[in-house]
């Protein structure tokens, strides 16, 4: 296999390169976020280089309207929309095998819902194999869900495609950090980085937010985002509290309504629907011109993947008690495992190579604030 | 779209900091006001597109300004870039209203930073507008749309109707089609005449079809002529304009500041004859770069080369396009169309007049040459490490200092020295007033704020006094 900066150049890597020439040439914009002053340590720009400030960039387009290059300027520059689409290969190139990647990026939407509602229908058959007559029953008290899809057929599938998800973003993630040459077990770069990412600093701006839906500054974005990513981390939390539950103390879900994995579940589940529903509407009135048309399907896949995931879970929750349950059940561990399965082909790997770069960002930074390009 | 046919308190000519700074001044003092922009919405804004920072006094360090710059500081800076060619009156109002101008600014939203990256030398004088002057004139437009201002975008006027010193009507063309805008008063912020060929070369001669506009094509000066032939004041010379050298392969318009070449002090600078012209390490870039556009408008063709060898490649700002390269200077001159043997003499000679001293590019070095006219007296060092490279020089034109005379109220003065009633003018059209030659950095952008809200003040004040003067009529 070739590594990614081995092939030849993309049209997205020339443009993006054109495009931080004329930057580094004026400048205006390093106040905005932390692309230009990464930039700005650089005179030339490999493939490489690109790829690093292309991930460092979050699409605030703050800089696009500020662009006195901008068109109708001959020099048409879109930095948003440049740097987007050299994401776009990030997000191919550096993915763990490299081939599933071309799956979401195209179709997406359908990509995802095809996987999910075919591991749900995997499930059917498995639940219908084992009991047929348990699947439309009432089930209620612990171990009612593996009286509908038995604990085997529940836990291996989802066991082994977490791991393989984590692997293949562990995989993408060195790949990506393999561009710089600095050590990635620097303390004080991941507590920033981890700072940046909690706060989502750069599309905040230091207070206004971000030039998005559109030229006025706003936070909307910013608030829908850290919905979407914490209500993420507690829906996670709750899936690993109630993991311990069953493994290390054999308390066998459905959990009480006020128990931790449910009020966590719950929680997350509402921050996820609020948050991608929020995304999701932004997207539709967003202007066009400094995003990239090319990563719109796949980030509709994956707001849309999510949201599932989010909505059949509550209504799981809700209609737990009733003869619908094991449908529902079915259908949810379809999204769940789907969204797994499609994990490190999805925009979800945005977090991944963005983690990167604000750590090697933070290097950089303290290691040379004197050895700018000047 | 925008209604042109009612009658206003306020006509702003212009769409740059200083009309918006009229606009929003004159709309939040409860005027009526339409701002006539030549440019289509996509392109408004004329010259401040490309600023990024204003000069501004202050006693104390700011969040943004280090240090202090205070009042006689500021004056005494003012008054030696201009040898003294300034209004006295009027360059105390603006450098003693900078301080509050900024903070007006900021109140509106603009938002300021430190000094950019390889401008160290304005961390204490000049905050930099985050984003620069288009995410500014964002800012401006947007107060604008929100105080009600009526916005006439693609707008121009030609032609003023102006009778016993009294301004009427403004006639022009909007969006292709004829338009009279009427209103109560005046206020012309529409620039210069920089990018007018035609009237630069009145004062250059043909040499200025060679010249290269650093801003908006939209600055053709109409309105400037227009004054003048109904007997404005001028002031300020025609033929003085603030030009820099910037990269010869730059568009004709508009490509603001990335085509500036930073290079020179470490270069030696060689005419279309591969002869040297002036001392290229008299002082410190930032302290030089405004006087080679009028150097290199000057020499034949208008057209020089800044030639560096490998040693000082990267001592200098990233350029827009990447240099001439050779790996031997013959090779260079050839691609450059210069004489080779020539080129290969001139570089000879001053090879061989440098005197050994320790380079630093980050003092005044004293490398000097010895017996070579002209001398380069800082930062001398022989081109001897291939590769050679070399950037093509033309005039840039920042901007023209020809302007009206204005009083400390912004009112335009006829050439007896009466103010016109009702007709105000700020910015670049009257900014000769008080830069009447040289160049302080940031001062434009001081100016144009300062007389801006003066003249926004009183044309909205000037508006109210007709209306109680037609009812008491």
């Amino acid at each position: 296999m070739t590594h990614p900066l081995q092939q030849a150049e993309t049209t997205a890597i020339r443009e993006a390169r054109r495009v931080m020439e004329v930057c580094n040439a004026c400048r205006y914009c390093e106040g905005y976020c932390a692309v230009f002053p990464a930039m700005e340590l650089r005179r030339r720009f490999s493939g490489g280089d690109l790829h690093y400030l292309a991930n460092l960039c979050h699409s605030c387009r703050s800089c696009y309207y500020a662009c006195q290059y901008a068109a109708p300027h001959p020099f048409d520059l879109n930095p948003p929309r440049a740097l987007a689409d050299v994401r776009a290969e990030t997000y191919q190139q550096f993915a763990w095998p490299a081939g599933f990647a071309r799956l979401l990026s195209r179709n997406g939407v359908v990509v995802s819902l095809v996987t999910s509602l075919s591991i749900a229908l995997l499930l059917l058959l498995a639940a219908l194999l084992v009991s047929p007559q348990n699947l439309l029953g009432i089930h209620t008290g612990s171990g009612a869900f593996y009286a509908v899809v038995p604990y085997q057929a529940m836990v291996y599938p989802a066991a082994a495609i977490l791991l393989f998800g984590i692997a293949a973003m562990v995989i993408g993630f060195r790949r990506f950090w393999a561009l710089s040459d600095h050590s990635l077990f620097t303390r004080h770069a991941w507590i920033q980085a981890l700072k940046d990412v909690a706060t989502l600093r750069y599309l905040g701006n230091d207070g206004p937010g971000c030039s998005y839906p559109d030229m006025a500054f706003s936070n909307t974005r910013r608030y829908f985002h850290q919905w979407v990513m914490y209500g993420f981390i507690l829906c996670f939390a709750a899936t690993a509290v109630a993991t311990l539950y069953d493994h290390l103390f054999h308390w066998q879900a459905p959990y009480d309504y006020l128990s931790i994995p449910v009020v966590l579940g719950t929680l997350g589940g509402i921050g996820l629907m609020i948050g991608c529903g929020g995304l999701f509407w932004l997207k539709f009135i967003a202007d066009p011109v400094p995003g990239a048309p090319g990563m719109l399907g796949m980030d509709v896949a994956f707001i849309l993947l999510l949201f599932a995931v989010a909505l059949s879970g509550l209504i799981l929750l809700a209609l737990r008690e009733t003869s619908a349950m094991g449908l529902l059940l079915v259908v949810h561990l379809g999204f769940v495992l789907g969204f797994f399965l499609l994990l490190p082909y999805s925009k979800f790997v945005h977090a991944v190579y963005r983690l990167a770069a604000l750590i090697r960002y933070a290097i950089e930074q303290r290691k040379a604030p004197e050895a700018r390009a000047e | 779209m925008a209604n042109l046919d009612c009658d206003y308190d306020v006509l702003v000519v212009g769409g740059g900091n200083a009309a918006l700074c009229a606009a929003i001044s004159a709309a939040e003092d409860g005027a009526s006001v339409l701002v006539a922009e030549s440019a289509p919405r996509e392109e408004r804004g004329g010259n401040s597109r490309h600023v990024r920072n204003l000069r501004v006094m202050h006693d104390q360090p700011t969040q943004e300004l280090t240090d202090s710059y205070g009042e006689e500081e500021y004056w005494d800076d003012l008054m030696r870039v201009t040898s003294g060619e300034t209004d006295k009156d009027l360059a105390r109002i603006t450098i003693r209203k900078s301080e509050e101008a900024a903070r007006w600014m900021a109140a509106r939203g603009v938002r300021f930073q430190a000094s950019l990256g390889g401008t160290l030398s304005l961390s204490r004088t000049n905050p930099f507008f985050l984003g620069g002057g288009k995410a500014l004139l964002n800012t401006w437009y947007e107060n604008a749309e929100r105080l009600g201002v009526t916005l006439a975008y693609h707008t121009e006027i030609t032609e003023l109707d102006i009778r016993d010193g009294h301004f009427i009507a403004a006639r022009g063309s909007s969006r292709g089609a004829p338009c009279t805008l009427r209103a109560k008063s005046l206020i012309l912020a529409s620039g210069g005449f920089e990018s007018n060929i035609d009237w630069l070369k009145e004062a250059w001669g043909a040499s200025a079809e060679n010249f290269i506009i650093r801003g908006t094509p939209y600055n053709r000066g109409k309105l400037l002529r227009e004054m003048l032939d109904h007997d404005a004041q001028a002031i300020g010379k025609p033929n003085q304009c603030h030009a820099v050298a910037v990269d010869a392969r730059a568009p004709k318009y508009d490509a603001g500041i990335v085509t500036r070449v930073d290079c020179v002090p470490f270069s030696i600078v060689v005419n279309r004859e591969a002869e040297r012209f002036y001392d290229e390490g008299e002082d410190f870039w930032p302290k030089r770069y405004a006087i080679w556009g009028r150097l290199v408008a000057q020499q034949p063709d208008q057209i020089a080369y800044a030639l560096i060898d490998a040693k000082s490649s990267e001592l200098f700002m990233p350029t827009l396009f990447p240099p001439e390269q050779a790996d031997s200077i013959e090779e260079l001159a050839d691609k450059l169309q210069l004489d080779p043997l020539k080129l290969r003499e001139t570089v000879g000679a001053f090879n061989r007049s440098i005197k050994g001293a320790a380079f630093d590019p980050a003092v005044l070095d004293n490398c000097t040459t010895s017996g070579l006219t002209p001398a380069k007296t800082h930062w001398a060092r022989p081109l001897d490490s291939p590769p050679y490279f070399a950037y093509p020089l033309r005039p840039g034109i920042t901007f023209t200092y020809l302007g009206v005379k204005v009083n400390a109220m912004a009112r335009v003065l006829n050439s007896g020295g009466t103010a016109f009633g009702n007709i105000f003018a700020a910015g670049e059209i009257m900014a000769g007033n008080i830069l009447g030659k040289g160049y302080l950095a940031g001062i434009g952008m001081t100016i144009g704020t300062v007389f801006g809200r003066i003249a926004g003040a009183n044309a909205a004040a000037c508006a109210k006094t007709t209306v109680v003067n037609n009812r008491t009529q």
